[in-house]
């Protein structure tokens, strides 16, 4: 955090400036392979739950919540037959604040109808590395349980949570008192997995995720089982994640009400499910692949920036 | 007993944990895409100084520490604790050598500190971030060097050593910021 005057901006005027010309890259990017720029409601009056996702909650009399994403209405231009689409959208998450997070900031999203994962990977490299100069053809791929095993840590299908524990001491990463499965390989995942990336250097892909962490992907049944999903990270920070979209309305309601589910073992409210996304998915969204991008983190990789904040005109806390 | 969830560790917060007092020198919040957030602090143990890391899971609440400071003033050294007095009160504190290890060199007779206490007792010293100082010890002046930058060193009547210029001589009062040991200028009398 810069010491300066709190009125003042913490984004100079150089990084607003890279800012203004990343947005019309992007918008010539996708003008020139027929993608529509939308623009959707960013005040909600329902909103698809997500497990580790807190919305922000608006008041009466406007109530509701301020999106966590641009996904349910997207879904619902494909579904009403809208064709290949983006956005820029402004998106909010409570209580995410650090060096990469700012609870209001900006994901580039975008669905490419009957496309498959594989395409979808390559145009979103293709853009990355557009945008940050580097060479198209050099992004390597590794599964999440490749990625996992040659960082050094423990297997992620299959090692108990004894071991995954063992690694943690043996690298004295400091633990909580109670962890469970998911938490411990989340930690894994930032304190060991995301480190070797960096290590790596520039454009990695991961594939293959567990199928308990494919949030709004489709499972390929295998076996193994495994989620049709990626993210892309540049320099070991994570940038993109992508999905080959679920369209099966009933396993999506599923997938909505565990997420409730999960909310509750947390103590907190459910949040009420958006009906008019589910009933999008019921008419027939076309088979699809989408991605989320953060616009922000493009920005500080091209910056070679610490913080989020130095990306910002104004972060949360001088707002 | 005022709890803070994991996204208010913030760095300068004062916090109880395993029944001590701690400070936060550093907060990270930490969230992986799609997963679960947790924070991860290094934290200075207020009574002994040591510096150690811990992780707080989104679900975990950390307990404020519910410590006070307090302006007093500096009395004496018995040999083996160092005695603040509240000038208002006249009620006196006594700390150990270790407790007050970092500041000892700052440490004068009748000069106001800030004290922290806990549960009753006082468990830490923060010296003025500025103090005028008389030099008792350094090399003799050179009139007129105010432009080489050069520097010697000066003890200060508190015993601590900080570098000065070369015209500033022995016997003179300095104004130095405690927080960087820095001379800043000569005090005007």
């Amino acid at each position: 955090m810069s010491d300066s005057a709190p009125w003042r901006p913490t984004a100079s005027i150089h990084a607003l400036r890279v800012r203004a010309a990343v947005l019309t890259q992007i918008r010539a990017f996708f003008a020139e392979r027929a993608v529509l720029e939308v623009e959707t409601p960013a005040l909600l009056q329902h909103i698809a739950p997500e497990s580790h996702i807190e919305p922000v909650a608006c008041a009466a009399p406007s109530s509701g919540w301020l999106r966590s994403s641009p996904e349910a209405c997207h879904k619902r231009l494909l579904a009403a037959g809208y064709g290949p689409l983006y956005e820029i959208a402004r998106v909010f998450r409570a209580g995410e604040s650090g060096a990469r997070h700012n609870p209001e900031f900006t994901l580039l999203e975008w669905y490419r109808p009957g496309w498959s994962l594989d395409q979808l990977m390559q145009e979103s490299v293709t853009l990355t590395a557009q945008i940050l100069q580097c060479p198209a053809d050099s992004a390597s791929r590794f599964t999440y349980q490749r990625a996992f095993l040659k960082s050094g840590c423990p297997d992620p299908l299959n090692a108990s949570t004894e071991e995954m524990r063992a690694v943690c001491a043996a690298r004295r990463l400091p633990l909580p008192d109670e962890t469970d499965r998911e938490w411990l390989l989340d930690y894994l995942q930032t304190e060991i997995m995301e480190p070797w990336l960096a290590q790596q250097g520039g454009l990695i892909l991961i594939t293959h995720f567990p199928p308990q962490r494919a949030a709004m992907a489709k499972i390929d049944p295998g076996p193994p089982a495994t989620a049709l999903r990626f993210e892309l990270y540049v320099d070991g920070v994570e940038l993109a994640n992508g999905y080959q979209e679920l369209t099966d309305a009933a396993e999506q309601r599923a997938r909505l009400e565990a997420a409730n589910q999960t909310r509750i073992t947390q103590k907190l409210a459910p949040l009420p499910i958006d009906e008019n996304f589910l009933a999008a998915l019921e008419a027939g969204m076309p088979e699809c692949a989408g991605v989320a991008l953060g616009l922000d983190r493009l920005l500080m990789r091209k910056l070679h920036a610490e913080r989020i904040d130095q990306t910002l005109a104004f972060p949360y806390d001088r707002t | 007993m005022a709890m803070l969830s994991h996204n208010q560790l913030k760095q300068g917060t004062k916090v109880l944990i395993d029944d001590l007092p701690w400070i936060i020198v550093k907060a990270d919040f930490v969230k992986p895409g799609k997963g679960q957030a947790f924070t991860k602090i290094k934290i200075k143990n207020l009574m002994d100084g040591r510096v150690i890391d811990r992780t707080f899971k989104s679900s975990d609440t950390v307990a404020k520490a519910e410590v006070m400071d307090k302006e007093m003033q500096y009395l004496y050294n018995d040999g083996e604790h160092y005695h603040f007095m509240d000038p208002d009160t006249y009620e006196q504190v006594a700390l150990s050598d270790t407790q007050v290890e970092e500041v000892k060199d700052w440490l004068k007779e009748q000069e106001t500190y800030e004290v922290t206490m806990w549960e009753g007792q006082a468990i830490n010293v923060m010296p003025p971030s500025h103090m005028i100082l008389t030099i008792t010890e350094c090399e003799p002046g050179i009139k007129g060097d105010t432009v080489s930058g050069a520097t010697k060193p000066a003890t200060l009547e508190t015993g601590k050593v900080v570098k000065v210029p070369l015209f500033v001589e022995e016997g003179e009062r300095i104004r130095v910021d405690t927080r960087t040991g820095e001379y800043m200028e000569r005090a005007k009398e």
